[in-house]
């Protein structure tokens, strides 16, 4: 049983290697983009910058964050945009097509688990520059801001970064997954986009309504708050705990739901 | 003559409008994903808050305006952004990459009228949704409920129209350049940014330093969102100004656009050939 289960992991994982070997063979035919990806994540990043110091220029504090705090929580939100654009978006867009034009039947008959191979059949390396931007701003800003590199901190800190990427996927897969019954909804992934906006900026910035909106319905403040309290050494544990609680109840939930959904798909011309 | 032409637009938007209600699903999600003003709204009304409570040790000007302009200015700010959105690029991307561009280019009508009833079309269909939306808001926020003047509501409705030209003929500059290159929208994307953070969507420009403001106000981004906002939230703009920059925009797009289009034309022959 434990040699099997060990051989499985080690089989996902040279699959893993081969699917983002070729992806990555395939993207670089594109250079340009590289360029415009740094035009791009510079622009942002200076955008976000300009508009937090608008809010600090005055001399105000965002729901009790110091500038250099608010930096952390930027740079984590700045992270995770990056993997959004480096895995979720390549991968989960393509179910839609798949959907749409039958060749879910071939995933599905492929002799490795399926979510598996919707989730991670692809790299685009776009993402990279974000992801490389989002860690040294959470570095700079954190050490700014005085926080400690002691071990604990640090793997505190890992933990809830994983435990935030584990959310975002949770809710993009759930979204995708409901392309098995309406065909057209990959739009939802852009309302979803448009209200992660929110986790740019601390959640306790908010007024009281939003914030529970932001903290129960969808969970922001556990994919940028939460983390940056851990990065900056004062998370309360039970928000640690609440945190990786919610992950894992992501995870469970979106295995459970594209179970489910299978059960619904008919293929294209049956 | 003319008579042909009322019945070709009409016929055209019909038939376009026709297409966009069979997308209403999709249309409503793309109203609900424009929610950023409300989440900024969020964000700045508590900084204006603390001002009050901290009494203003050195902030006294505080950001210029209060909880109510602000209230009213994200919602304004999300209508016209409603409004104005183009997304000429990526239909004509998707048409000149599958050849479907020879095929309008035979017809005796210029194809970028084809994408302006197209626009109008998911206009209409989006407004009830729009609508809803701003319904919802003063329904929790009912002290923010406005009524614009007569005047400031004809000069707002004025000022979106023509921001939505500018939208529009900024990105057909950009979507002619897919008959040199594949990546156009690539290139929207570089556009999207500084539309964002400097047309006043996310902060507006009264909060700016002077001098950033001064200089964004040099770009085609201010005029896009902020002055038709301020007209319809009752703020103070200069009538003057923000329409004579306007038709200067305009003034310089329409030529570059329809020169782009020209040269383009004359260059293309059809993917793949």
């Amino acid at each position: 049983m434990g040699s099997a289960r060990g051989s499985g992991l080690r089989r996902h994982l040279i699959t893993l290697r081969r699917f983002w070997g070729t992806a990555l063979a395939g993207q670089m035919e594109y250079q340009l983009n590289l360029l415009i990806e740094l035009l791009a994540m510079a622009g942002n990043m200076a955008g976000s910058v300009f508009v937090l110091s608008l809010v600090y220029g005055q001399g105000h504090r965002l729901g009790g964050w110091s500038w250099e705090q608010a930096l952390v929580v930027l740079g984590v939100s700045t992270l995770l945009d990056g993997v959004a654009s480096t895995l979720l978006r390549p991968n989960l867009s393509t179910l839609v097509t798949h959907v749409q034009q039958g060749t879910l039947d071939f995933v599905l008959l492929k002799p490795i688990d399926s979510q598996f191979w919707i989730s991670t059949r692809t790299v685009s390396p776009w993402g990279l520059p974000e992801i490389g931007a989002g860690l040294a701003l959470i570095v700079w800003a954190a050490r700014r801001a005085g926080a400690s590199a002691e071990p604990a901190t640090l793997t505190t800190a890992a933990l809830m970064l994983l435990a935030s990427v584990a959310i975002l996927y949770s809710l993009w897969f759930l979204i995708a997954t409901t392309t098995i019954w309406f065909v057209k909804t990959w739009n939802a992934t852009e309302v979803l986009r448009a209200a992660l906006a929110a986790g740019r900026y601390p959640i306790t910035a908010y007024p009281g309504g939003l914030r529970t909106f932001f903290t129960l319905v969808l969970p922001v403040a556990f994919l940028t708050t939460v983390p940056a309290e851990a990065i900056l050494g004062r998370a309360a544990g039970s928000w640690l705990l609440l945190s990786v609680a919610v992950a894992g109840a992501g995870l469970l939930l979106c295995r459970g739901f594209w179970r489910f959904a299978l059960r619904f798909y008919t293929s294209a011309s049956s | 003559m003319s008579s042909g032409r009322l019945r070709l637009a009409r016929v055209l938007l019909g038939s376009q409008v026709a297409t966009m209600i069979e997308y209403r699903a999709e249309i409503a999600l793309w109203a609900l994903s424009g929610v950023l003003p409300f989440i900024m709204l969020g964000l700045w009304s508590q900084v204006e808050g603390s001002t009050g409570a901290a009494g203003g040790v050195d902030g006294g000007a505080g950001i210029g305006l209060d909880r109510l302009q602000l209230a009213r200015y994200f919602l304004s700010a999300f209508v016209v952004r409603q409004f104005t959105i183009a997304w000429v690029v990526f239909a004509f991307e998707e048409d000149s990459l599958q050849g479907r561009l020879s095929p309008y280019l035979l017809q005796p009508l210029p194809p970028l009228w084809r994408y302006v009833a197209a626009h109008l079309a998911e206009q209409a269909t989006r407004a009830p949704f729009v609508a809803a939306i701003a319904a919802l808001f003063f329904l929790l926020q009912p002290w923010a409920l406005w009524l614009p003047t007569p005047q400031r509501a004809g000069a707002a409705l004025l000022a979106t129209i023509l921001a939505f030209t500018m939208n529009f003929l900024l990105q057909s500059c950009i979507a002619c350049l897919c008959f040199w290159s594949e990546r156009a929208s690539a290139l929207e994307r570089l556009l999207s940014i500084p539309l964002l953070f400097l047309s006043g969507l996310v902060a507006p420009l009264e909060t700016f330093p002077p001098g950033v403001r001064a200089a964004a106000q040099w770009t085609p981004f201010p005029w896009m969102i902020h002055f038709p906002a301020q007209l319809l939230a009752g703020g103070s703009v200069s009538l003057a100004q923000g329409f004579a920059a306007m038709a200067a925009w305009i003034a310089v797009l329409l030529p570059l656009c329809l020169g782009l289009w020209r040269l383009g034309v004359r260059r293309y022959s059809a993917m793949g050939a």
